[in-house]
């Protein structure tokens, strides 16, 4: 079939549905107080109406092209590619996106979902502040009050984001319990809803969370996936790449580009690669890779790998990157993972870190810390799948957020590498970057 | 009334021991009075003196499991529970906690806990420890009946009876089929928000709530939730068949006050008039 980007939004595709206990497999489900269960039994209905409601779908696909700028472009990284020295690889751009990553698909989407089930007030979780800055953002287009949760030491980091939330008219309420972050600001959130079940819409950022939330957001972000088969088939002849590459904190940028290619018959598969945040190494028990150093587990209303203790106590998670500093990873993922229809491998803060700063200078993209964590992987996937292959990377944010953290985080290496060179002269930690740096 | 027993009586545990705690209750114009305390709270050595003060006066002891995300308690138990678990006390010592008080008291003590804490020790192995600390039963906060079925069957294998919550959204439907999944009692939940005292608390939705519930219940229905003094106790007390009350004890251990005399004044209200 010939598929058109123009055709893309109208229709939300039909995916696989969880059972209706709302597990993906084992995974899911709806691990909260009774007081939400009605709440979500109405979400889902709303969702299920609003799915074959055309003038739903027409407002959110004028919305997508006209404010979020879609479809983004798959963008051949040719210089990338030759560095890597194997398989073509392609960025699928959310990065144009406005607000700058592919948050927004599914802001403006709830958001219209919330104005079409009477909900004058939404309530939305943030870490880095990118969610939060696309709720808010929906909020002000809809003409919806606006509530952020953010963890302390989140606003702390992202003082430039939380700027943006009041600006665009939203409430940033500051969250001191637990670890100050994203898991922390996402109880704070339920707990907002719980209250305020009545007229509130919860604004869930990611595919985590009770059903309906995980198939929801997941639907919402698939026009990633969706737009890629169009564009690649236009310039390769073929819808599926050998390999896609994404990032995984929540998943849903990662979801949104899986889903689509997931469920094809296995000889049409791609392989689906996700990256988890593996922090300062996965043995070293500072890092969020839930997969990887994770057990499964219950948070924020679904089963899930997770990491938290022999007891059960959430371990708080660590990354270089907000947006993938979160203990759990989304229920599909955790049966994508456990059936084999997707990978996940763990990349390090410095790796993350190292790939930045070359895809800031081979191609002048200066990606997301989250988004780089997928880029890394590539690369190094490129040399393996060798010249034939292609590999799309969803370049899920821009680094634009995240430049200050970079200044601190490059200007503590450069400290600690030349404090090294004293010892070591013959240090073989130097990462592609830098020589890139010096070969520049 | 009820100095700590020593346990002499006959051996009735589980579901049965809180049955009578409710009976008895009710034999004496009271609805039952069920105080709650995080385990470990505000030490591990000091939470035994606690929960004997408060057992001098409850006819059943509601004891929570310190857990890091406790999405459905407000910023007092959430608190608490970070001191609890800062003191060392997480699940397994929960336990050990509580078989400590068993040695003395033969009031029914239930576990209030979060379902991850179950799954991380195993849902059996949490059963067995459970049954051999001497709990009588389970209240489940974040597990809706139908999520885990195998839960409320694992706990009756172990003789421990599960309590579920129903709240002032929860629809026909609801109610029923969570009402016919207890065996201990019914938790029914005052208000739609978390725990925790709160000002003017709205108590306007129990009574629909009840007269919903009392349709399907075969169990006692205990209301808990924003219930603070012997004044809210009271006016929940004339409608339920017992009265559950937390952070205000929470409270009440934070700021040195005798949680004896509080308890005492609480468990005054909870007369039916």
């Amino acid at each position: 079939m010939t598929l058109k980007l123009s055709d893309l939004t109208l229709l939300l595709p039909d995916y696989p549905q969880p059972d209706p206990r709302g597990r993906f497999g084992r995974f899911g489900g709806r691990y909260v107080p009774e007081t939400l269960i009605p709440a979500l039994d109405e979400l889902e209905e709303a969702y299920r109406n609003a799915k074959q409601d055309p003038s739903f779908l027409n407002e959110l696909d004028r919305l997508l092209r006209e404010f979020v700028g879609r479809p983004s472009p798959l963008y051949l990284a040719q210089r990338l590619t030759d560095y890597a020295g194997g398989a073509k690889i392609y960025l699928k751009r959310e990065d144009f996106n406005y607000t700058g990553a592919h948050k927004i698909n599914n802001c403006l989407a709830q958001g219209l979902l919330a104005v079409r089930m009477g909900k004058k007030r939404i309530v939305a979780e943030t870490g880095a502040g990118q969610h939060g800055v696309a709720s808010a953002t929906a909020a002000a287009l809809l003409g919806l009050d606006c509530v952020v949760y953010m963890g302390a030491e989140d606003i702390r980091r992202q003082e430039l984001n939380v700027f943006r939330m009041k600006l665009l008219g939203a409430e940033v309420r500051e969250v001191t319990s637990g670890t100050k972050t994203l898991k922390d600001a996402t109880n704070e959130a339920i707990r907002d809803w719980v209250t305020n079940v009545r007229d509130t819409f919860y604004i869930l950022g990611s595919v985590v969370g009770p059903h309906p939330y995980p198939a929801m957001v997941r639907d919402f972000q698939s026009i990633i996936g969706e737009e890629t088969k169009v564009q690649l088939e236009a310039l390769e002849g073929r819808q599926a790449p050998d390999a896609i590459v994404a990032c995984v904190g929540g998943g849903s940028n990662a979801i949104g580009i899986f889903a689509p290619y997931a469920y094809l018959p296995a000889d049409q598969r791609p392989r689906l690669i996700g990256t988890e945040a593996a922090g300062e190494g996965v043995h070293t028990g500072k890092h969020a890779a839930s997969v990887a150093g994770g057990r499964v587990g219950v948070l924020h209303g679904s089963l899930m790998y997770l990491l938290n203790d022999d007891e059960g106590q959430i371990v708080p998670p660590h990354s270089i990157s907000a947006g993938l500093d979160y203990p759990g990873i989304g229920p599909e993922h955790c049966f994508y993972s456990e059936t084999g229809l997707a990978e996940y491998v763990p990349v390090t803060d410095a790796q993350a870190l190292e790939a930045l700063s070359l895809l800031t200078r081979l191609e002048g993209i200066l990606p997301a810390l989250e988004s780089a964590h997928a880029i890394y992987y590539a690369v190094e996937l490129a040399r393996e799948l060798g010249p034939d292959g292609i590999i799309v990377v969803n370049l899920s944010g821009r680094g634009d957020k995240d430049v200050s953290e970079v200044m601190r985080l490059l200007d503590l290496e450069k400290k600690l590498d030349s404090d090294k060179s004293v010892a070591q002269p013959q240090d073989q930690h130097v990462g592609d970057a830098r020589k890139i740096e010096v070969n520049a | 009334m009820s100095a700590p027993t020593a346990p002499t009586t006959p051996k009735v545990r589980g579901p049965a021991r809180i049955h009578a705690a409710f009976a008895e209750a009710q034999a004496q114009g009271r609805a039952a009075f069920i105080p709650f305390m995080t385990a470990g709270y505000p030490t591990a050595a000091e939470f035994p003196a606690v929960a004997d003060a408060l057992l001098e006066r409850a006819d059943l002891l509601e004891v929570g499991i310190p857990y890091s995300d406790p999405l459905g308690d407000g910023p007092t138990i959430q608190r608490a529970s970070e001191q609890a678990l800062d003191g060392g006390t997480s699940t397994r010592r929960t336990l050990q906690l509580v078989a400590d008080l068993r040695v003395r008291h033969d009031k029914p003590i239930v576990i209030m806990t979060y379902v991850n804490p179950i799954y991380a020790v195993g849902p059996r192995e949490f059963m067995r420890l459970a049954q051999e600390a001497g709990v009588d039963g389970l209240i489940l906060p974040d597990l809706p009946p139908d999520q885990d079925i195998e839960i409320a069957a694992l706990a009756e294998e172990y003789g421990l009876a599960v309590t579920f919550l129903i709240a002032p959204t929860s629809t026909p439907a609801r109610v029923r089929l969570v009402a016919e999944a207890c065996t201990g009692f019914l938790y029914a939940v005052s208000v739609t928000g978390v725990t925790g005292t709160r000002e003017g608390a709205a108590l306007g939705e129990v009574p629909a709530m009840l007269a919903l519930a009392r349709q399907f219940a075969h169990v006692p229905i205990a209301v808990g939730f924003g219930v603070k003094d012997a004044a809210t106790a009271s006016q929940v007390a004339q409608q339920a068949d017992g009265v559950v009350v937390g952070s205000a004890f929470i409270n009440a251990v934070r700021d040195g006050q005798d949680v004896g005399a509080l308890a005492a004044e609480i468990a005054e209200g909870c007369k039916k008039q």
